[in-house]
């Protein structure tokens, strides 16, 4: 890897977004987890920022970040590396940033509070979304050349993701209330990474009890071993797609 | 050496470059002039692959380099404005290169020392202005003492001392056998460097001749009178 990634993890904590952000995340598990009375209340909070503001931060962080080292992938590009290398070198830069901001201001705050296989699950859920919308910023800051809608784009990305995708399920299932959907729902559920961690860690809390039927069939599912390594193969399949989509793409990019 | 085969290029409905075919024979100093947007900077970096073309290919060494990436070890390039990460410092800018060509011992300091680069190694590329970030990519090129040196505008915003110290250097560069690419705009320098000379437009090379055959053709000493006698 030619220790490129070391200079790219330098460069993003000088840059104090990062730190602002551990921070940020560090304060707001503290706060939850004193302030309700029992851990189960205040894991569903966290899970609610974690779904909310990780995303929202990887997207946007990881999209001006790569438009930012365009003169850092020139400088490197007439350098005698392989394109691979740079593209791989700036993601794992990424995400070993954004993911220890996300473990030392979240995943240690819950891990103390809930030391349980429920709380392990929210960690390793938090992490893959970082990694996901990392990569998928990746994909957005490739396939646009222009700042403003490469940012645009990732914007609209995280939008349709933490908001519209559910409006439309929501749509599809009061339409269709008389179908029998809900198999058809957890393939759905599949193609929204943050959906997908929701549905997996609410399986695992008792308030599963309060979704009726559409409930019952997701814990035959995702209460299973299968159903989560399942789930959890889904999400690491959707950091890997998009970020060898943005690779292939990268390595025909002029620049 | 390095040949280019018939390289097209097209950026939208733009042809940037037709049919390119030049050849750069080892030990020749070449200036590759031609007016904005000819396509001297897209073939230089077709020569790199930091643009990929359409159809052709670029034969280095006698090895095609489509794929390749070792062979850039041999260049030293110093691109036009030079920009670079703005939050690294120069001193760190100089030690991840030396770190990416890790096996390359002998490093060439020479004009590291003569702008007194190292006395500014603390600075922030961010805070430089262009003649200085030109001067640390002047001495980046030259660092890792490669066979062939692709220069694109070196003297672009440098002050005429600095520009004179790069001149010494490409011919001392010169004399040592390596071949050398310039592209310029200042005909005056290129002078006394250049053995040869492309001339582009709209894409296409018009013409490539050494000097020699220039000067016959045209009975002048200057670059500049010749190249507006055959032009016109």
């Amino acid at each position: 890897m030619n220790k490129i990634y070391k200079h790219v993890i330098a460069d993003i904590i000088r840059n104090r977004i990062v730190l602002f952000y551990t921070f940020i995340l560090l304060l707001a598990s503290l706060s939850v987890f004193s302030l309700e009375d029992t851990s189960s209340k205040g894991l569903l909070s966290m899970l609610n920022i974690i779904l909310m503001i990780v995303p929202l931060v990887c997207l946007i962080f990881s999209t001006i970040y790569m438009y930012n080292s365009s003169e850092f992938i020139e400088l490197l590009l007439s350098q005698p590396l392989r394109r691979n290398t740079i593209w791989w070198s700036l993601f794992i830069g990424l995400i070993t940033a954004l993911g220890l901001a996300f473990f030392v201001g979240a995943g240690i705050v819950i891990l103390i509070f809930e030391p349980s296989f429920l709380g392990l699950m929210l960690v390793i859920c938090g992490i893959l979304l970082t990694f996901i919308f990392t990569a998928i910023a990746l994909l957005a800051a490739v396939l646009t050349k222009d700042k403003a809608k490469g940012i645009g784009l990732s914007i609209i990305l995280w939008l349709f993701y933490a908001i519209i995708f559910d409006g439309i399920v929501l749509f599809m299932l009061f339409q269709w209330a008389d179908y029998p959907i809900e198999k058809f729902m957890i393939l759905i559920s599949m193609l929204n990474p943050i959906d997908l961690a929701r549905i997996l860690i609410l399986m695992q809390m008792d308030v599963s009890a309060l979704m009726g039927y559409t409930g019952a069939i997701f814990k035959d599912f995702f209460g299973t071993s299968v159903g989560i390594a399942l789930s959890f193969g889904t999400l690491i399949l959707w950091v890997i797609i998009p970020f060898i989509c943005s690779l292939r793409y990268f390595k025909k990019k002029d620049l | 050496m390095i040949i280019t085969e018939h390289i097209n290029k097209r950026f939208g409905n733009q042809q940037v470059l037709k049919d390119v075919h030049i050849m750069c024979r080892p030990g020749a100093c070449i200036a590759l002039i031609g007016p904005n947007g000819s396509g001297k900077t897209t073939l230089i970096k077709s020569i790199l692959q930091m643009v990929l073309p359409d159809t052709g290919k670029v034969i280095f060494q006698g090895e095609d380099i489509t794929g390749q990436w070792s062979y850039r070890a041999k260049i030293g390039f110093m691109p036009q404005m030079t920009r670079y990460p703005e939050n690294m410092s120069i001193g760190e800018v100089m030690s991840m290169m030396i770190d990416i060509r890790k096996d390359q011992k002998n490093l060439d300091e020479e004009l590291i020392d003569q702008y007194h680069l190292k006395e500014i190694y603390h600075k922030r590329m961010g805070t430089l202005s262009g003649g200085m970030r030109q001067k640390v990519g002047a001495c980046l090129a030259f660092l890792f003492q490669p066979d062939i040196l692709i220069l694109d505008e070196p003297t672009a915003g440098l002050d005429p001392l600095s520009s004179e110290i790069l001149k010494q250097k490409i011919l001392k560069e010169k004399a040592k056998g390596k071949s050398t690419i310039i592209s310029s705009h200042v005909l005056s320098e290129l002078d006394e460097m250049i053995t040869e000379v492309i001339y582009m437009q709209d894409g296409q090379v018009l013409f490539q001749k050494t000097l020699e055959d220039l000067q016959q053709e045209t009975h002048e000493v200057k670059l500049s009178k010749m190249i507006a006698k055959i032009i016109a």
